[in-house]
């Protein structure tokens, strides 16, 4: 299975009595945009914590590139190679647009508290790479413009932007998008679209939650459905529009499978 | 006029020795977000710390160990570390509200501590015997308040110098980050826990400094000293300088001890002899009145924090 890039197996998360993910399997090949879809509360967001160690799993493994990761915090999977975005955004409100990208590079030696001390020089010519490189991000995601501005005053759908600015400062090989392209307008959302597909020809994963069918029956194969916390459904999009399940279970309908 | 001069030095000694403390709190505060309910416990073990370190031995309390003043003055802060290390492997879990009060219980304890442990720091007598450095070759005059004072203010610009660094660094953006949002940050791989104790031993080790200076200036420190009051003016001083500004935090040390002596001095002075007796009172019920009304009318402070675009590597206005 050289070509599966994470496996998840048996993944069950429980809230007292509520099951929000019940014992999901699932595969995502590598180089893949997979779509996650599924009516509110079907457990998207749910997994996605499960995966990236923001909740721990009751049951079930998840394997990153053949290792067993489950339960790790969310900053080692980022370190593995494992970046997402929040469905509701979490910019860092009083820092300027380009600080909230300056910070994702991993192994910053300026992040310890003797680095502007005792290894200044070596600190400032890596300080300028990263901004160089963060000029660069936020370029491509058409947010130079408001690098000076403070992240908490930007719009909702800039918000998103910089999310995965955020992210791929920090370069992984897989990343989970919730929702980017909600609250987004149209033009902005075209940008997003685009940059997603960009980034996935250079070769990264994406596994996307998203409600607009259009964008995920045009840019997402394979598309898996999620109702009441199961898994009903995986396929490409031309099977997900002739599938009756499918229809049912995003229209809210009670699936016993 | 040498009367005046001799109490603007006075008056400029305390205010510098509680900017360093106000510093220390802006990197915990005002940089990490996290809510120091207890200041003073820090700034005591920085007090007993050096004067205990640097004393003449006492037949009645432990201590005296006669220590040259800088070594005093380090083991003060590396008592106050200490404490904040032990105080923030079990409290930092915490968040807000709940650090605010855990650590303003910790004060609590120290200042119980110190009052009722006779063998260790003296009881409510506090420690004796501690000489001033360098008394001997410079007396107890003038001169020596004034070196003192330039010491003092030594010690604040190398304390400003440092903080402006490390705010200014990779370091410093990291933990605006985790005040900002602590899951955001730990989704970009950075791990807040760490970082936060970081901040918070040091901090609080500036903070220990501040009271190593304040007992050395005294040549004398009680549980008195350790109040609570302390960490209410600190805090006034850092809410009314601005918050994540290390110019506004030391801007805000001056104006309110100012505000505190001449509030002090105003009523001594002006109120009716009955009420004389409430004076110390009516004081704390005016500072508690300033950080009120501060927070209603001007929350970011006198010297809000200043955004760092970092494209120049600079703060912007």
């Amino acid at each position: 299975m050289a070509d599966t890039v994470f496996t998840i197996d048996g993944l069950t998360v429980t809230f007292g009595e509520f099951c929000a993910v019940d014992d999901v399997s699932l595969k995502v090949r590598r180089g893949s945009i997979t779509g996650l879809i599924g009516p509110n509360g079907a457990g998207k967001t749910t997994l996605f914590n499960a995966i990236t160690g923001n909740l721990s799993p009751d049951r079930g493994t998840v394997t990153l590139n053949g290792k067993q990761v489950t339960g790790l915090p969310p900053d080692r999977l980022f370190a593995m190679g494992l970046g997402r975005t929040f469905q509701i955004p979490r910019p860092f409100a009083r820092m300027s647009v380009l600080e909230n990208v300056m910070l994702a590079p991993l192994a910053q030696i300026g992040e310890r508290l003797t680095g502007p001390f005792l290894s200044a020089r070596a600190v400032r010519a890596q300080e300028k790479e990263i901004r160089v490189r963060a000029m660069e991000v936020l370029e491509f995601m058409t947010l130079s413009p408001l690098a000076d501005h403070p992240a908490g005053k930007i719009s909702g759908g800039q918000m998103k932007l910089l999310e995965l600015a955020r992210v791929l400062m920090g370069d992984p090989e897989i990343i989970l998008l919730d929702e980017p392209a909600a609250g987004v307008n149209p033009t902005l959302a075209g940008t997003l679209i685009e940059r997603i597909e960009d980034l996935n020809q250079q070769g990264k994963t994406f596994v996307i939650i998203e409600h607009d069918m259009d964008f995920i029956m045009r840019h997402c194969d394979p598309i898996i459905a999620l109702a009441q916390g199961k898994v009903v459904f995986e396929g490409t999009a031309v099977e997900a529009q002739s599938n009756p399940i499918l229809l049912d279970a995003y229209l809210g309908a009670r699936v016993d499978a | 006029m040498i009367g005046l001069i001799s109490y603007l030095v006075f008056f400029t000694t305390v205010a510098s020795i509680l900017a360093i403390a106000v510093l220390g709190l802006n990197l915990q505060w005002g940089n990490t977000g996290l809510f120091n309910g207890g200041v003073v416990a820090f700034f005591g073990a920085g007090a007993y710390g050096t004067l205990l370190l640097g004393g003449t031995p006492q037949p009645d309390h432990m201590g005296g160990f006669g220590l040259i003043y800088p070594l005093a003055l380090l083991g003060g802060m590396v008592a106050a570390g200490l404490l904040a290390w032990i105080v923030g492997v079990l409290t930092l879990r915490m968040r807000h509200d709940y650090l605010a009060i855990s650590t303003f219980g910790v004060a609590v304890a120290f200042e119980n501590l110190m009052r009722n442990a006779e063998w260790l720091s003296g009881g409510a007598k506090g420690i004796r015997g501690f000489e001033r450095p360098l008394r001997a070759a410079l007396g107890d005059g003038f001169l020596y308040n004034l070196l003192f004072l330039l010491f003092v203010l030594l010690l604040l610009f190398a304390t400003y110098r440092f903080l402006e660094l490390l705010v200014g660094s990779p370091f410093g953006r990291l933990l605006r980050a985790i005040r900002e949002d602590e899951t955001a940050a730990r989704s970009l791989g950075k791990s807040p826990d760490r970082i936060r104790l970081i901040a918070f031993i040091t901090g609080s080790v500036i903070m220990g400094l501040a009271g190593g200076l304040y007992g050395t200036f005294y040549a004398f420190v009680s549980p008195q000293d350790v109040l609570p009051t302390l960490t209410f003016q600190i805090w006034a001083m850092l809410i009314v300088g601005g918050a994540g500004n290390n110019r506004g935090a030391i801007m805000g040390a001056f104006l309110i001890w100012a505000a505190w002596t001449a509030s002090g001095w105003g009523l001594s002075r002006f109120a009716p002899v009955e009420m004389q007796i409430f004076a110390g009172s009516i004081q704390y019920v005016l500072i508690g009145l300033v950080i009120v009304g501060m927070l209603l009318w001007r929350p970011q402070g006198l010297f809000p924090e200043r955004l760092v675009v970092s494209q120049s590597g600079h703060a912007k206005n």
